[in-house]
């Protein structure tokens, strides 16, 4: 059937690799396998596992189609030399992995890190957390907080996470909040 | 604080903390222009990563935050690094690989076995992880009931059924009654006899009498004392009773189970996990939303959701601030409100008792004039509860906003008030029964204990009540959707007259769909006791109500513009459920050791109570068990094991509150370290110019 098909485009020895370096399951390689190579046009589809699907293609993704840190999350997982934002399947598997059901919250909360970290200078500013807030509130004029609600919301989570009081957000602070949130594990969530 | 925007940023980036945090992040180094200290290859970064972890503590590679690229270098050096391992130590390492890789198999596979995983991904995908948490706790009470069912059916049923066929060559025994009155055990149930009606049978299928009554259905069925296969004795009416205390132990571990699994909370600091701002933003954003128009309610739910907690926020404040006359007529307004939610409710109790006696009396007359009315008469109790279910919390919603809470108190007020209601009218309603089976009058229930004349098997008319409610829970909520929802949603979308669009499209109502569902599981639980094939009918009905509310979501509601959580409405979930069970366990232990069995019919026709099956048994072990086991039934045990319970928690509350000081001065010595820090780099970049 399609199971056996693409069982037999990825080699058994590359699967048992990639189920050792990920957290993801036989099953979900080769759905992610299935779902990566039609992103491919169709002369590229034999060699899936070398090829790069750039930025936009990702993007068309219904995982990804909805959701307002695709940029980031691109960004993220990259491991692109030219800068440009392609995955390559393996860095989608690493994607996968991160947020499947079964990978640490040690892991899933470093990635959420890096992906709520605009600049990438490796703390949590304002400016990022003002950027996330408008993330998560829609793009659009009407959708914004405004910037007396916005300043009173950042003071509010600098004060609950902010441990050494330095204005920032570090890794370790924001790992530490993020592993007393009820809620972080579920949300934090991609199942093709 | 104030910050230190005099820190000059390569100082910090120096640091050592800042460098360990860059290395881990492996991949993206390349694009960043090379700083101080972060020059070296990566397969020295990784191993000098493991070094920092020691050796035999080295993690798995795909724990490594890192490309896949860079994990494959780091399982091979760790690979290299076991090959001058003792023996010992390398076979341990290969045998947990292959164990963790065989239980992954494991978890693989089972992984199909789960009900309606693909419906429940799709739900999640368009409507998001809060309305997800409400289907996923149905499949929940399915499994639960199809359980509960097994047991009961495997413990109870299946050896009766197993003598009437004579399998196993197997006979039912009835050992004679002692010294019972025999007017006790007259018992006479009207099984069909002859040529009926056809809709007779639909009438008694509807109320449990009739030939239902005399099936396996009800406890009446039950009247064995013991089963013989080959020549084993199987003891039934301990099994009944064992059976029925196994599935409130096994709801309630299973309940507990699953309230802590999703909940691993740092319980020493104080804030409240839910509520605080941290959680709405990092963990906001449910990444599983596929759908476009989900997306764009989930940003316009979550805009909402940070308002309103910015202005209650500012309400408190003010709230602080009121003066003392303000308060006083807050309170007694309060108070009065709270005196007229409670006569509401006494209303509700009062009115449930008279039905449930009108009803009672009124439905043992058999003279059949009209069968409709009968039914009706029958169906009396059911009726006014579900009306009172409906119309209480629309009256303590109205009620609440004069009471002047903050907004999220109000829901969660409003909330506790609904419950209460739904499960004491199931209380009252057992109350009243009760009232009725033990009206000792004059003279009525001299010889046997309870009221034989009326009730002579009341057990099964306790079941005949619970089967009644539940049936008619589930014609409500498959009627709902039909006749009300339906139909607003075809007038919502063709009539644009102004007063219709008001009223809009309905929300789907979490909480006020959960009540309805831990109502009904509470009548499952009370009744699996008087009719243990309850359950089975709890399970069918709740496989259909699944399917019911999955067509209703995605046809004709929108979704709630202030959605609950997905953790939180799992804690709140299960939390009611817990309190259900609790409730239920009250009805069937009065029952159980309380009242006297009837002793027309059931397994317990020679006992005085259902309990007592148990000391009998104990009576026939042998005398050494038998003294421990009485021994930590009574006082002299009990006394110094309360007195140990209360030390133990003693210890352990003494012991949270050291650690909750530990962490507070280490909070200040962070703080305190990090103004040093800031301090330091000042004044070495002024000595520098």
């Amino acid at each position: 059937g399609a199971m056996g098909g693409s069982a037999s485009l990825i080699p058994g020895d590359l699967l048992r690799e990639y189920q050792e370096l990920t957290f993801l399951s036989k099953q979900e390689i080769l759905l992610a396998y299935k779902r990566f190579s039609e992103l491919l046009p169709k002369e590229e589809r034999e060699n899936a596992c070398s090829a790069r699907v750039p930025k936009s293609q990702i993007l068309t993704l219904p995982e990804l189609r909805a959701n307002p840190f695709q940029h980031r999350i691109c960004h993220v997982f990259s491991t692109s030399e030219a800068g440009d934002d392609s995955m390559s399947f393996e860095d989608f598997l690493d994607m996968l992995s991160v947020f499947s059901d079964s990978a640490t919250s040690d892991i899933k909360s470093h990635y959420a890190f890096r992906i709520f970290d605009f600049d990438d200078d490796g703390i949590l500013d304002r400016k990022d957390l003002e950027q996330l807030v408008n993330c998560l509130t829609g793009q659009g004029e009407e959708s914004r907080l405004s910037s007396a609600e916005m300043e009173q919301l950042i003071q509010n989570i600098v004060e609950e996470s902010d441990i050494d009081k330095d204005g920032t957000i570090n890794l370790s602070e924001f790992q530490h909040v993020v592993s007393r949130s009820p809620d972080f594990a579920s949300s934090f969530k991609i199942v093709l | 604080e104030e910050l230190h925007p005099a820190a000059p940023v390569d100082f910090l980036q120096e640091l050592p903390s800042y460098q360990s945090a860059r290395r881990r992040r492996g991949g993206t180094q390349r694009r960043r222009p090379a700083l101080l200290g972060t020059a070296g290859s990566r397969g020295t970064v990784a191993r000098a990563l493991q070094q920092e972890e020691g050796e035999l503590a080295a993690r798995p590679a795909r724990e490594y935050p890192e490309c896949i690229a860079e994990k494959r270098r780091l399982r091979d050096s760790q690979q290299a690094d076991t090959e001058h391992l003792s023996r010992w130590k390398k076979w341990r390492r290969t045998s947990s690989k292959s164990l963790k890789k065989a239980l992954s198999e494991v978890k693989g596979l089972s992984s199909y076995l789960v009900l309606w995983r693909h419906d429940i991904h799709s739900i999640e995908g368009k409507f998001g992880t809060g309305i997800q948490s409400y289907f996923s706790f149905l499949r929940f009470l399915v499994v639960l009931n199809f359980i509960i069912f097994i047991l009961m059916f495997s413990f109870v049923t299946l050896p009766i059924i197993i003598s009437k066929y004579g399998i196993f060559n197997s006979t039912i025994s009835y050992i004679s009654s002692k010294n019972i009155d025999n007017i006790c055990t007259i018992y006479e149930p009207s099984g069909n006899k002859g040529l009926v009606y056809f809709y007779t049978y639909l009438k008694d299928l509807l109320s449990g009498t009739g030939f239902l009554e005399v099936t396996s259905l009800f406890y009446g069925y039950y009247t064995t004392d013991a089963v013989w296969i080959s020549t084993m004795r199987y003891n039934l009416p301990l099994a009944y009773l064992l059976a029925t205390l196994a599935y409130l132990a096994l709801s309630f571990l299973w309940i507990i189970k699953r309230s802590v699994e999703g909940f691993k909370q740092n319980l020493v600091h104080d804030a409240d996990p839910f509520q605080s701002y941290c959680n709405k933003i990092f963990a906001g954003w449910d990444f599983c939303i596929t759908d476009p128009n989900a997306a764009r309610l989930k940003h316009r739910s979550l805009q909402y959701e940070l308002q309103m907690d910015l202005q209650e926020e500012k309400l408190k404040q003010k709230i602080a601030e009121r003066t003392m006359k303000e308060k006083l007529r807050i309170y007694s307004l309060r108070i009065f409100i709270n005196i007229i939610v409670i006569s509401i409710l006494s209303g509700c109790f009062y009115s449930i008792y008279r039905v449930t006696v009108f009803s009672q009396e009124h439905s043992s007359n058999t003279d059949n004039a009209n069968s409709l009315v009968n039914l009706l008469v029958q169906y009396l109790p059911s009726m006014v509860i579900t009306l009172a279910n409906f119309i209480a919390p629309l009256i303590f919603s109205f009620l609440i906003g004069f009471e002047d809470y903050t907004p999220a108190f109000e829901i969660k007020l409003t909330l506790l008030r609904c419950v209460f209601v739904r499960l004491a009218n199931i209380g009252v309603l057992l109350f009243s029964l009760w009232s009725q089976i033990s009206d000792c009058g004059p003279d009525k229930c001299k010889p046997c204990g309870y009221n034989y004349k009326l009730y002579p098997c009341w057990e099964s008319d306790v079941g005949r009540e619970m089967y009644k409610l539940m049936i008619f829970d589930f014609i409500v909520i498959l009627a709902v959707p039909l006749f009300l929802d339906f139909p607003r949603k075809l007038l919502v979308t063709h009539c644009s007259c102004k007063l219709i669009q008001w009223f809009g499209q309905q929300e789907f109502g979490i909480s006020d769909n959960v009540l309805e569902i831990i109502y009904g599981q509470t009548i499952c639980w009370i009744g699996a006791f008087f009719s243990p094939l309850l359950p089975a009918i709890a399970t069918i009905k709740y496989f259909i109500i699944f399917y019911v509310k999955k067509i209703v979501l995605i046809h004709t509601r929108k979704p709630a513009a202030r959605p609950i959580r997905a953790s939180s409405s799992n804690f709140f979930f299960l939390l009611v459920l817990l309190i259900g069970l609790l409730l239920a366990f009250i009805p069937v232990g009065v029952s159980i050791a309380s009242i006297p069995s009837s002793k027309a019919c059931g397994p317990f026709r020679n006992f005085d109570t259902s309990w007592e099956v148990i000391p009998d048994t104990i009576l026939q072990f042998p005398s050494g068990l038998q003294q421990i086991l009485f021994g930590m039934a009574s006082e002299a045990f009990a006394v110094p094991f309360f007195m140990i319970v209360c030390i133990v928690m003693f210890y352990f509350i003494a012991l949270a509150r050291a650690h909750k000081r530990v962490v507070e001065q280490l909070r200040e010595q962070l703080i305190l370290e990090s103004r040093d820090k800031m301090f330091l780099i000042r004044k070495i970049a002024e000595a520098q110019r």
